[in-house]
């Protein structure tokens, strides 16, 4: 007989949750959202989930698996499924729930606009210097700038290190790992207008300064991306601001 | 809970702290030879200007650091916020230096 998966998903809305088990068929090459979809279209068709690429490149699929926020089209059920006692032979035990430090909206479907909110109060969002009319200006890929530029840029998203950050579970009002990696992004773009702006907007009390750099955003991001240090470059930058202000 | 200005105030009072640390320490264990009586320290301290301004400058930064981190316990783990916050930064702040200070005065004024 096949392994079956035995697959615990955290479903209801934000007032009403519940835990629901389901038996899924253990595949060789399966990734979470495989299982997430295999229930949704054979158990259950009322089960809410958010996905897109399923690829790695849309940064909808994030979910809780077993207590972590992974991005689950490119999970593999065997790199994390428990094994529990018997080693596996059932196919082992896996747990899902929405990403974690954000509203549920229904079943893994939670509501992100917190999230991208703290996007425009950190100031991470393009402050334009050129009109169509002007010529494109020259990008030095070998600048000390640009390469710190480069190292957060291929950010996707996901909310992974947001539901992996204990400030943010603790602090509300932090604007989190993500949308400070961007802001030091956009701090070495030499593109970028609003330099003063984004180190206003990144030195407030919700700011970069409350990030207790322990990492875990730099663990689980799934790109390999290091918000842990871009906020540190953030602190260093307020902070020499205010001492050249006095 | 920390504004740039916050994190600087509580970065350079570590920075300050360093040294009066290590002078601390190393004091202790240059005193404590041969014994150690209250006379002694005594003797040292009271009426004296540097040791003074050593504990003063202690006492405040050790203040200044502690009320910071302790708002920052507050507002993660007991969720307080805004002006109840705020007045309890500045409580503890001078809680700690009321009973620093009047350690200070008690080894220092003859
Ligand atoms: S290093 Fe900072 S941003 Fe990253 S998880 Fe820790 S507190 Fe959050
Ligand atoms: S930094 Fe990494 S974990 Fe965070 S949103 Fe971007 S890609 Fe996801
Ligand atoms: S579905 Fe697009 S990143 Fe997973």
């Amino acid at each position: 007989m096949a392994a079956v998966l035995q697959v615990t998903v955290h479903r209801g809305t934000a007032g009403a949750r519940r835990a629901e088990r389901f038996e899924v068929p253990s595949e060789a090459n399966q990734t979470v959202l495989d299982v997430v979809s295999w229930i949704q279209q054979n158990a259950d068709p009322t089960l809410s989930y958010r996905f897109a690429c399923r690829v790695g490149m849309c940064g909808s699929c994030a979910m809780m698996v077993n207590g972590v926020p992974r991005w689950t089209c490119r999970t593999h059920v065997q790199k994390v499924v428990d094994r529990g006692r018997n080693g596996g032979r059932d196919g082992g035990r896996i747990e899902i729930g929405p990403l974690a430090n954000l509203p549920v909206i229904k079943d893994l479907a939670v509501d992100m606009a917190p999230f991208f909110d703290k996007w425009v109060a950190a100031g991470a969002h393009h402050h334009p210097t050129a009109t169509r009319a002007d010529a494109p200006s020259p990008v030095r890929p070998d600048s000390a700038a640009r390469e710190v530029a480069n190292a957060g840029i291929e950010c996707i998203n996901c909310a992974v290190c947001y539901a992996a950050c204990d400030t943010v579970a603790h602090n509300p009002d932090y604007l989190g790992p993500a949308a400070l990696q961007r802001a030091w992004t956009l701090l070495n773009d030499d593109r970028d207008g609003g330099h003063e702006a984004i180190l206003d907007a990144v030195s407030g009390f919700g700011g970069c300064h409350n990030c207790h750099s322990i990492g875990s955003c730099t663990l689980r991001c799934p790109n390999e991306l290091d918000p842990m240090t871009a906020i540190a470059g953030l602190k260093r930058a307020s902070a020499r601001r205010v001492w050249r202000r006095g | 809970m920390l504004d740039v200005r916050l994190y600087l105030a509580q970065r350079i009072t570590a920075l300050l702290m360093v040294p009066f640390v290590l002078v601390h320490l190393a004091v202790i264990v240059w005193a404590v030879q041969g014994g150690l009586t209250a006379a002694e320290i005594l003797s040292r301290t009271q009426g004296s200007p540097f040791w003074m301004l050593f504990y003063g400058g202690f006492v405040v930064a050790a203040s200044v650091h502690g009320a910071i981190g302790l708002r920052v316990i507050a507002h993660e783990w007991l969720g307080l916020r805004g002006r109840v916050l705020g007045g309890l930064t500045l409580g503890l702040g001078l809680v700690l230096l009321g009973l620093g200070m009047r350690a200070v005065i008690a080894v220092v004024v003859a």
